[in-house]
C-alpha cells in the first residue's frame, strides 16, 4: 500500500528533535505498514466536520449568496449573476492590492528564507546555550499580531522610537513611516522579517539537527570547506522543512492584515493596504456587501489553490 | 571507543568561529525593540514624548496601576483569557478523536477531509468577516466569550488535528493491537493507555490553540462590541484627543507577551512542529 499520504508524521529528514519516540534512520517505522480500512473511523471525525461545517461551510454559503445579489436592504435585493465577479476583477484598487500582496510575500520569502537558514546554521547544537538560544529565537512567534504592530509602531517613530530615531539622528537619513510610503513599506517588511525570521530559523534548525554525524565525518575526511559541507550535505538534507517553511511563509504574508494594520492602517494612502486590508475596509467599513462577497471569494480561491499545492508538496515530503 | 567516535562527530560539526558571535549578535537585535517597549511602559507619559533618551530617566508603575484598575483594560485582558482557554479546550476534544481516526485507520474520503481540514487554516480570516458577523448575531453569540471560542474553531480546529495526528502516527499500531487482544475496548483504550502515551502532545496541542486564539485579532474584533472585546482590540483604542497614550499602550503589549513568555520554556523544542502543523 502506497497511498499512504496523510499519515506523514515528519519531512523525510526526521524528527528526533521534536519526538524522542521517532525511530531512528533505516529502521521501519509504523508509516510503513498498513493502516486497516475501517468506515466507521467516520463517527470519530464527526464532531470536527460539524464544528467546521459551523464555522466554515454554513459562513463560506452567505459569502456566496452575498457575492450573487445586489442588496440594498434585508428585503429589497435582486439577483446579478456574476456581476460583481466581473467588476471586482476588474477594479483597479483591489488589482493594485493583489500586486502589492504578491511583492510583499516575494519579498518576505526572499528576506526571511536565506536569513532563517544563516541563523539555523549559526545557532548552537550542543551544551546549555541551546536552549537559551532556543527560547530567545522563538519568543516573536508568541506575541500576538497586533502587540508586533505596537511594538514596531513604537519602535520605528522618529520621535519617540529606538529605530526610527537612530536612522534619522545617528545615520542622517530622513526616515517617517506614516508619511513616506517607501518608509512605511520598509517598517511593515522589517516587522516581518524580525515576526516570522525565527520560525524559518526553528524548522531549518530542527532539519539540521536530524542530520546523522557520519556525513559530517564523510566529509571532514574527504577535508570539505565549511561551505562545500554547507552546499552539499546540509542544504540538500533541508528540502524537506524548507518547503513547509516557504510555504507556510507565502500563505501567512498572503494573508497579512494586523501587524501592518496596527503600524499604518493601510496608508500613508495606500502604500501598505494589502489584500486583507482592502478586504476589511470594504466589508466592514463600507458594509457593501456583494462586491465584498466576490472579492471574499476570489481571495479565497487563490489561497485554496496555493493550499492543494502546499498539501501536495507535504504529502510527497512526508514519503 | 564510542566516546572517541563522539568526539569525532563533535569536532567534524564544528561552526565557523564566528557563527556564534553572529547568531547572539541577531538574537540580541531581536530583542532591542522588546525591551525598547518595556522601557516605555515603565516611563511617565512627559517623559516619552518630551525628551529622546536611552535609558528612562524617571520610572513609574503608573501605567500597570491604571491598566489594572481601569475595568476596559483588565476586564478585556480577562476577556482574552476566557475565550481563549475554551477555544482550546473546546478545539482539542473535538479534535482528539478525529486526529485518532486519521492516524489508524483508512475510510472513505480520508484524504479529502485531511486536506479539506488544511484549507480551512489557510482561509484568509477577512473572508469570513461578513457572515461571521450576521450569523452570530442571529443565534445569539454575538458579543460573547463563547461566540469568539466557536469562531476561533475555524482555525484551530484543524490545526489541532494535524499536529494531533503527527504526534499519533510516532506511536506504533501495535499498542492499539496488544491492548485489543486484551480485552480493552476503544474509548477505555483510549482514555487510560493512549491519552497517557501521548500527553505531551496534548500539551503541545492546548499550547498552540491558546496562542493562535491569543494573537489574533480581526474576527475576535469583529463579532464582540463591549461584553467580550478582546484585549487586543482595546489596545486600538488607545487613540484619544489629547493623542496616543504611549505608555498605556506599551503597558499593555507588555502584559500580553507574559502568558506567551511564560510557557516558551516548556514548548521550547515543539515551537517548529506546532507552526509546521505538526509535520516536522
Amino acid at each position: 500500500m502506497t497511498e499512504q499520504s496523510v499519515t506523514v508524521a515528519g519531512s523525510p529528514v526526521g524528527g528526533e528533535i521534536v519526538t524522542a519516540a521517532a525511530p531512528q534512520d533505516g529502521t521501519p517505522d509504523t508509516r510503513a505498514s498498513v493502516k486497516p480500512k475501517n468506515n466507521r473511523a467516520w463517527f470519530l471525525v464527526l464532531p470536527v466536520v460539524v464544528s467546521v461545517a459551523f464555522t466554515a461551510v454554513i459562513p463560506l454559503m452567505t459569502v456566496v449568496n452575498f457575492s450573487v445579489q445586489d442588496i440594498f436592504s434585508p428585503d429589497d435585493r435582486i439577483f446579478v449573476g456574476l456581476e460583481w465577479f466581473r467588476s471586482v476583477s476588474r477594479d483597479p484598487e483591489i488589482r493594485a492590492a493583489f500586486v502589492r500582496t504578491l511583492l510583499f510575500s516575494a519579498q518576505v520569502l526572499l528576506l526571511e528564507i536565506p536569513l532563517g537558514v544563516a541563523l539555523a546554521v549559526a545557532m548552537p547544537r550542543r551544551g546549555i546555550w541551546v536552549s537559551a538560544a532556543l527560547v530567545i529565537v522563538a519568543l516573536p512567534l508568541l506575541i500576538p499580531w497586533n502587540v508586533v504592530g505596537t511594538i514596531w509602531q513604537i519602535f520605528a517613530r522618529a520621535d519617540i522610537g529606538l529605530g526610527g530615531w537612530t536612522i534619522n539622528n545617528v545615520l542622517g537619513i530622513d526616515f517617517n513611516y506614516t508619511l513616506d510610503s517607501t518608509d512605511a513599506w520598509i517598517t511593515v517588511l522589517i516587522m516581518d522579517v524580525w515576526h516570522w525570521t525565527p520560525l524559518v530559523a526553528l524548522l531549518a534548525y530542527a532539519g539540521l539537527r536530524s542530520i546523522p554525524d557520519p556525513y559530517f565525518q564523510a566529509a571532514q575526511i574527504d577535508g570539505a570547506s565549511a561551505w562545500a559541507t554547507f552546499r552539499h550535505i546540509q542544504l540538500p538534507r533541508l528540502r524537506g522543512v524548507l518547503t513547509i517553511a516557504i510555504l507556510l511563509r507565502f500563505m501567512d504574508s498572503f494573508m497579512i492584515y494586523t501587524e501592518p494594520f496596527v503600524v499604518t492602517g493601510g496608508g500613508p494612502g495606500n502604500a501598505t493596504s494589502f489584500l486583507s486590508i482592502l478586504l476589511s475596509k470594504i466589508a466592514v467599513g463600507q458594509f457593501d456587501l456583494g462586491p465584498a462577497g466576490a472579492f471574499s471569494l476570489l481571495y479565497f480561491l487563490v489561497v485554496q489553490i496555493v493550499s492543494y499545492v502546499f498539501f501536495t508538496v507535504l504529502t510527497r515530503a512526508g514519503r | 571507543m564510542a566516546g572517541e567516535q563522539v568526539a569525532v562527530a563533535r569536532r567534524a560539526r564544528r561552526q565557523l568561529p564566528w557563527a556564534r558571535a553572529v547568531f547572539w549578535l541577531y538574537a540580541a537585535t531581536l530583542m532591542l525593540p522588546l525591551l525598547w517597549m518595556f522601557g516605555m511602559s515603565i516611563r511617565p507619559n512627559e517623559d516619552i514624548l518630551g525628551s529622546f533618551s536611552l535609558i528612562p530617566q524617571r520610572t513609574t508603575l503608573d501605567n500597570y496601576r491604571t491598566f489594572f484598575t481601569d475595568p476596559v483594560w483588565y476586564s478585556s485582558y480577562l476577556n482574552s483569557i476566557i475565550y481563549t482557554s475554551m477555544n482550546a479546550v473546546m478545539s482539542l476534544i473535538v479534535a482528539l478523536p478525529a486526529a485518532y481516526a486519521f492516524s489508524r485507520f483508512r475510510f472513505a474520503g480520508d484524504k479529502h477531509l485531511f486536506f479539506w481540514l488544511l484549507t480551512n487554516r489557510m482561509a484568509p480570516p477577512a473572508v469570513f468577516l461578513l457572515p461571521f458577523f450576521q450569523i452570530y448575531q442571529s443565534v445569539g453569540l454575538f458579543d460573547t466569550h463563547l461566540g469568539v471560542a466557536i469562531a476561533h474553531m475555524l482555525f484551530n480546529v484543524p490545526l489541532a488535528v494535524w499536529i494531533l495526528e503527527g504526534f499519533m502516527s510516532g506511536i506504533p499500531r501495535e499498542i492499539d493491537e496488544t491492548a485489543a487482544i486484551d480485552g480493552y475496548s476503544l474509548p477505555r483504550f483510549f482514555l487510560r493507555i493512549f491519552l497517557p502515551m501521548i500527553r505531551s502532545a496534548v500539551g503541545v496541542t492546548l499550547f498552540f490553540c491558546f496562542m493562535f486564539s491569543w494573537v489574533e485579532l480581526l474576527i475576535a474584533r469583529t463579532i464582540t462590541s463591549v461584553n467580550a472585546k478582546p484585549i487586543a482590540a482595546t489596545m486600538t483604542r488607545t487613540v484619544s484627543a489629547a493623542g496616543v497614550d504611549w505608555g498605556l499602550l506599551a503597558t499593555a503589549g507588555v502584559l500580553t507577551i507574559i502568558p506567551g513568555a511564560i510557557v516558551i520554556w516548556f514548548v521550547r523544542n515543539y515551537v517548529a512542529k506546532g507552526f509546521a502543523l505538526g509535520r516536522v
